[in-house]
C-alpha cells in the first residue's frame, strides 16, 4: 500500500505540452506513472513522450475512461479553472503545482472539491511520489535521481517545503529507512491536503509504520497535528522538524504559509504544543533518520 | 500580502457602497489648513502609516479650525510612529460617535474558508475584545461560492446583543464588506472601529486591508509596488530587487533585508537560501553560530543562472557583510550548476573579498561544486562549496572558521563596472540582456568551445567566429536561456571575448550612494 497514488493510478496531466508540463510527463513516465492523458486547450490531436492530448478534461475522461487523478501545470491564474474542470469531470485527486495561486482561488477550490467528495494538494507543490511505484509532479527532478533518493518502506513524510521533502526523504533512504509516500503539501496559508489531513491517511495505511513532519512557522496545520495525537487519533509515532525559529512576527519567509500573525503560528508555540502532545520534536534535520530509526526498533520488539 | 493604507482602504468601501468619513489625504501642513477649510467643520488628522495604536503614539489629533489642522499637521509630520515617518496626512471630518463595532475577515486555513468577525465591542484589537467580552464576538464561515448574505450577517451580528434599526444597518455593511473584500482579493481587512454616529448613520472609521500579494496582478488599480508581505514600507535595495523578481519568471526570487544598517563590527552575513523551508532551515543554522543575516534572500525554482547572478549582486549592495552564505535544503530537484555559474560570474565580477560557503547540493551537485572551485579559486575571497552530505550545521561552522581566518574583513561595495562597447562587438538581446562577443578576440581562439557549451544549440561558427544559429526574435523570446556557459567558458579557459550584459535597473544608482557613505564612514575614522 501506499496513501493518494500508486503504480495503478491512472493519471492525468493538465497543461502538458507547455515547458514545466512536458519536462515533468517525462519525468512521471519515465519513473513508472500511468500518465494516460494529457490536456491543453486548442491543442488536442497532439502528443507529448507518446501520451495523447485532448482539449477538455470531458474529452480525456471519454476516450481514455476514468482518470484518478490530475497533475496542474497551468499558469497560477488559471489553476482555479483546471481544478474545478478536473474535478467536475470526475478527477478525485488534483495536484497543483504552481506557485502564487491567489488565495481566493484556492477557497473556491477547496469548496467544490469538498462538495465533489475530491482532494488536491497544493498549490505551490513539488508534489508526491510513493516509492518504487508512482511519481506525481516534479519531485525529484528526474527519474534516475528520484530512484536514488526515495526507497519503499514503512515511513510516511508530509512536508510544507518541497526541497525538505526530498532532503528529508533523501537522508532517510541513505540510513536504511524506506518510505511509503512522500507528500510535499504545499508552502500556501490555504493548502488542500494538510498535515492534520495526510496524517490521518497515513494513519489508516497498513504500510505506514511511522510518520516525519517537516513543520514551519506560520498555519495551524502543526498545532492540529498536535491535537490529534492528543485525542488518540494518531497513534502511529510522529517525529518532527519546525523551521523558522529565528524568524520574527509578521514578516514572511519565502512560503505564504510561514508568517506569524501575532503570538499564533510561532515556532515555540508549535514545539510546545508537539511535545505535549508526544511527538519526537528534534533540534536538527539530521538527527530525523537517528530518531526514526530508532523509534522503529522499538517498535519492531513491541510486537 | 500588500497592506494598503486607511485612505486606500476607505476608497475602496467607498465604491462598495459603504459610508466612510468624508476626507481628504494630504502630505503638507498648508494642504491640510485647506482640507479642513473645504470639510468646514471640525477635523481629525490621522498619521498614514502601517502601525496600530497610532492615537497614544501622537499620530491621531484633532482640530477645529483650519489653523489647528495646519497646527496639528505639522506636529504629525515631525515624529516618527513605531520607527516610520508619516509621509501623508487623512483629514477627515469628526464623526460624533454614538457607539463603536468591529467587524472583520480573516482565512482559516483549518476550515479552508473565510471567516466573518463581528464584535458590539469595537476600538481595541478582536485579541483583546475576544478575551475580555468573549459573550459580545461572534464568527461565521462564509460559503465562498455563495457569498455573505444579508440574513447571514443578521444572524451573526445578533449574537452580539445588536438589535432594531442598528442590526439592519450593520448587517447591510457587513455583507458589502465581504463583497469588497473578496472583489479585492483580502488576506485580511478589518473596520475596526465601525461607528454608529449619533445622526443614526453607519460609518467606517477605520478600516485595514491587505491584498493577497498573489492576487495584485487582479488590481492594478491598487498601485502596489512591491506585492510582498512586509510589516514596514519596503527598502530601496527591496524595490530593486522585486523589480528582477517581477520582470523574469523562471523561478523564485525572494529579497528582504533584515537590519536597518550593517554596524561594521557585527558578525554579518549575507544570505542567499533556496526554498522556503531549506531557507529557513539554513538561516537557523547560522544564527547558532552567533551570526546576523543582513538579508534573506531565496533563489529556488529552478531559477536561470541570470537571476541567481542578480540575486548575488544584489546580496553584494549591502556593506560590511563579512560572508556570502549560500544554503537550501540540500537535495535540491533544480540543476544546480545554473546557480554556480550565477554566483561564479557575480564574485568574479566583484572580485570578491569576503569568504563564501555554498552549499548547493541536489540534481547536479557535483557539476556545480567543480564550477565553483575550478572559477573561484583565485578570486581574492576563499569560496567553499558543498552538496547534500554536508548539514547546513558544517556549513555554518565553516563559515565561522573562514571569516575568523579572514580576520573579519568587511565587504566593501564597489562600482557596477560595464565594459565599454566597442564598435566591432557583435551582440544580440537574450531575454533579461544582452550578449556581446568580441570577435576579432576570436581569431586567437582555438578550441572555439563556446559553440559546444551553449545547450540550446543557438550558435555556430562563420568564419571561425561565433554568431547566432537562429533568429534574433527567437534567442531573445527565450531560446536562449541565459544560462551564462558561454561566458564562463570563454572567460576562464579562452580568450575572454564573451561578456553577457545582465542590468540591474537603479543598482548603479544606489551603489554609488551606498560608496558614498562607504567613505564618509572611513574618512571619519581617519
Amino acid at each position: 500500500m501506499s496513501i493518494l497514488v500508486n503504480e495503478q493510478s491512472k493519471v492525468l496531466i493538465q497543461g502538458i505540452t507547455g515547458r514545466e508540463g512536458m519536462v515533468r510527463t517525462r519525468l512521471m513516465k519515465d519513473y513508472g506513472t500511468q500518465v494516460t492523458a494529457g490536456v491543453t486547450p486548442g491543442k488536442g490531436g497532439q502528443d507529448v513522450y507518446g501520451v495523447p492530448v485532448y482539449d477538455s478534461v470531458k474529452q480525456a475522461v471519454e476516450e481514455c475512461g476514468e482518470l484518478d487523478i490530475s497533475v496542474v501545470f497551468v499558469p497560477a491564474f488559471l489553476v482555479k479553472e483546471a481544478a474545478l474542470e478536473a474535478i467536475d469531470a470526475g478527477v478525485r485527486l488534483a495536484v497543483l503545482i504552481p506557485d502564487r495561486v491567489p488565495i481566493h482561488d484556492v477557497l473556491e477550490i477547496s469548496r467544490f472539491s469538498k462538495q465533489e467528495q475530491a482532494r488536491f494538494v497544493g498549490p505551490n507543490t513539488l508534489g508526491l511520489v510513493s516509492p518504487g511505484k508512482a511519481v506525481l509532479g516534479m519531485i525529484g527532478g528526474r527519474a534516475k535521481s528520484a530512484r536514488e533518493w526515495f526507497s519503499p518502506g514503512s515511513i510516511g513524510v508530509s512536508s510544507r517545503s518541497g526541497g525538505m521533502t526530498s532532503a528529508i526523504s533523501y537522508y532517510l533512504t541513505k540510513a536504511g529507512l524506506g518510505q511509503s509516500t512522500i507528500i510535499h503539501v504545499g508552502g500556501d496559508a490555504v493548502v488542500g491536503l494538510s498535515h492534520p489531513e495526510v496524517l490521518q491517511l497515513f494513519e489508516e495505511d497498513p504500510q505506514t509504520q511511522l510518520m516525519v513532519i517537516f513543520g514551519e512557522i506560520g498555519t495551524s496545520q502543526e498545532e492540529r497535528v498536535a491535537d490529534l495525537v492528543s485525542e488518540g487519533r494518531i497513534q502511529k509515532p510522529v517525529v518532527a522538524y519546525i523551521g523558522g525559529k529565528a524568524a520574527k512576527s509578521g514578516t514572511r519567509f519565502s512560503h505564504a504559509g510561514a508568517i506569524v500573525e501575532g503570538s499564533r503560528g510561532s515556532h515555540e508555540s508549535k514545539v510546545r504544543l508537539l511535545k505535549q502532545a508526544g511527538v519526537h520534536v528534534v533540534d536538527a534535520v539530521a538527527d530525523i533518520p537517528k530518531k526514526a530509526g530508532q523509534l522503529l526498533k522499538e517498535k519492531g520488539n513491541k510486537q | 500580502m500588500a497592506r494598503l493604507f486607511e485612505y486606500q482602504s476607505k476608497k475602496l468601501l467607498k465604491q462598495g457602497g459603504i459610508p466612510v468619513p468624508e476626507g481628504k489625504v494630504v502630505s503638507s501642513p498648508e494642504q491640510a489648513a485647506e482640507a479642513a477649510r473645504e470639510l468646514g467643520r471640525p477635523v481629525v488628522l490621522k498619521a498614514q502609516v502601517w502601525a496600530t495604536g497610532r492615537a497614544e503614539k501622537g499620530g491621531i489629533h484633532f482640530a477645529d479650525s483650519p489653523e489647528e489642522a495646519r497646527k496639528a499637521a505639522r506636529e504629525i509630520l515631525a515624529i516618527r510612529i513605531s520607527g516610520l515617518s508619516v509621509e501623508k496626512i487623512l483629514v477627515e471630518e469628526k464623526i460624533d460617535i454614538q457607539s463603536e463595532y468591529f467587524a472583520g475577515l480573516v482565512i482559516d486555513d483549518a476550515e479552508k474558508s473565510p471567516v466573518m468577525l463581528f464584535s458590539s465591542k469595537g476600538g481595541t484589537g478582536i485579541e483583546e475584545i475576544a478575551r475580555k467580552h468573549p459573550d459580545q464576538v461572534a464568527r461565521a464561515y462564509v460559503n465562498v461560492s455563495k457569498g455573505f448574505r444579508e440574513y447571514e450577517a443578521r444572524d451573526l451580528i445578533r449574537q452580539t446583543g445588536v438589535f432594531g434599526k442598528t442590526l439592519t444597518w450593520l448587517s447591510r455593511v457587513l455583507a458589502k464588506f465581504f463583497q469588497v473584500s473578496q472583489k479585492y482579493d483580502a488576506r485580511s481587512a478589518e473596520m475596526n472601529p465601525l461607528v454608529l454616529a449619533s445622526d443614526g448613520t453607519v460609518y467606517a472609521a477605520d478600516c485595514h486591508f491587505v491584498v493577497d500579494d498573489y492576487a495584485v496582478f487582479r488590481h492594478p488599480d491598487l498601485g502596489i509596488e512591491v506585492a510582498r508581505e512586509f510589516d514596514r514600507p519596503p527598502t530601496e535595495l527591496e524595490k530593486i530587487a522585486y523589480q528582477v523578481e517581477k520582470n523574469d519568471h523562471r523561478g523564485t526570487f525572494y529579497f528582504f533585508q533584515m537590519l536597518d544598517e550593517v554596524d561594521e563590527k557585527e558578525n554579518v552575513l549575507g544570505f542567499n537560501g533556496a526554498g522556503g523551508g531549506g531557507s529557513m532551515m539554513s538561516m537557523d543554522a547560522v544564527l547558532d553560530q552567533g551570526f546576523k543575516l543582513a538579508n534573506y534572500c531565496d533563489t529556488s525554482g529552478n531559477p536561470s543562472a541570470s537571476k541567481v547572478y542578480r540575486a548575488a549582486k544584489i546580496i553584494l549592495s549591502q556593506p560590511h557583510i563579512k560572508g556570502y552564505f549560500a544554503s537550501g535544503s540540500g537535495v535540491a530537484s533544480q540543476e544546480q550548476f545554473h546557480s554556480a555559474r550565477g554566483l561564479t560570474k557575480a564574485f568574479k565580477e566583484e572580485g570578491l573579498e569576503i569568504p563564501a560557503v555554498l552549499r548547493l547540493g541536489g540534481n547536479f551537485e557535483e557539476k556545480a561544486i567543480e564550477i565553483l572551485h575550478t572559477y573561484l579559486k583565485d578570486i581574492p575571497g576563499k569560496v567553499e562549496g558543498y552538496g547534500r552530505e554536508d548539514s547546513p550545521e558544517f556549513c555554518a561552522e565553516r563559515m565561522k572558521k573562514l571569516i575568523t581566518d579572514n580576520d573579519f574583513l568587511s565587504h566593501k561595495v564597489r562600482p557596477l563596472q560595464e565594459p565599454e562597447i566597442t564598435e566591432e562587438v557583435y551582440s544580440f538581446q537574450t531575454p533579461t540582456g544582452e550578449i556581446r562577443i568580441n570577435q576579432e578576440k576570436c581569431l586567437n581562439c582555438s578550441t572555439k568551445a563556446c559553440i559546444e557549451a551553449c545547450t540550446q544549440n543557438i550558435l555556430k561558427l562563420e568564419q571561425q567566429k561565433p554568431v547566432l544559429a537562429i533568429s534574433r526574435e527567437d534567442t531573445e523570446k527565450g531560446k536562449c536561456t541565459e544560462c551564462l556557459a558561454c561566458e564562463i567558458f570563454c572567460t576562464f579557459h579562452e580568450q575572454d571575448a564573451i561578456f553577457i550584459h545582465l542590468p540591474i535597473k537603479g543598482l548603479k544608482e544606489y551603489r554609488e550612494k551606498v560608496i558614498r557613505k562607504q567613505e564618509k564612514c572611513s574618512d571619519r575614522r581617519k
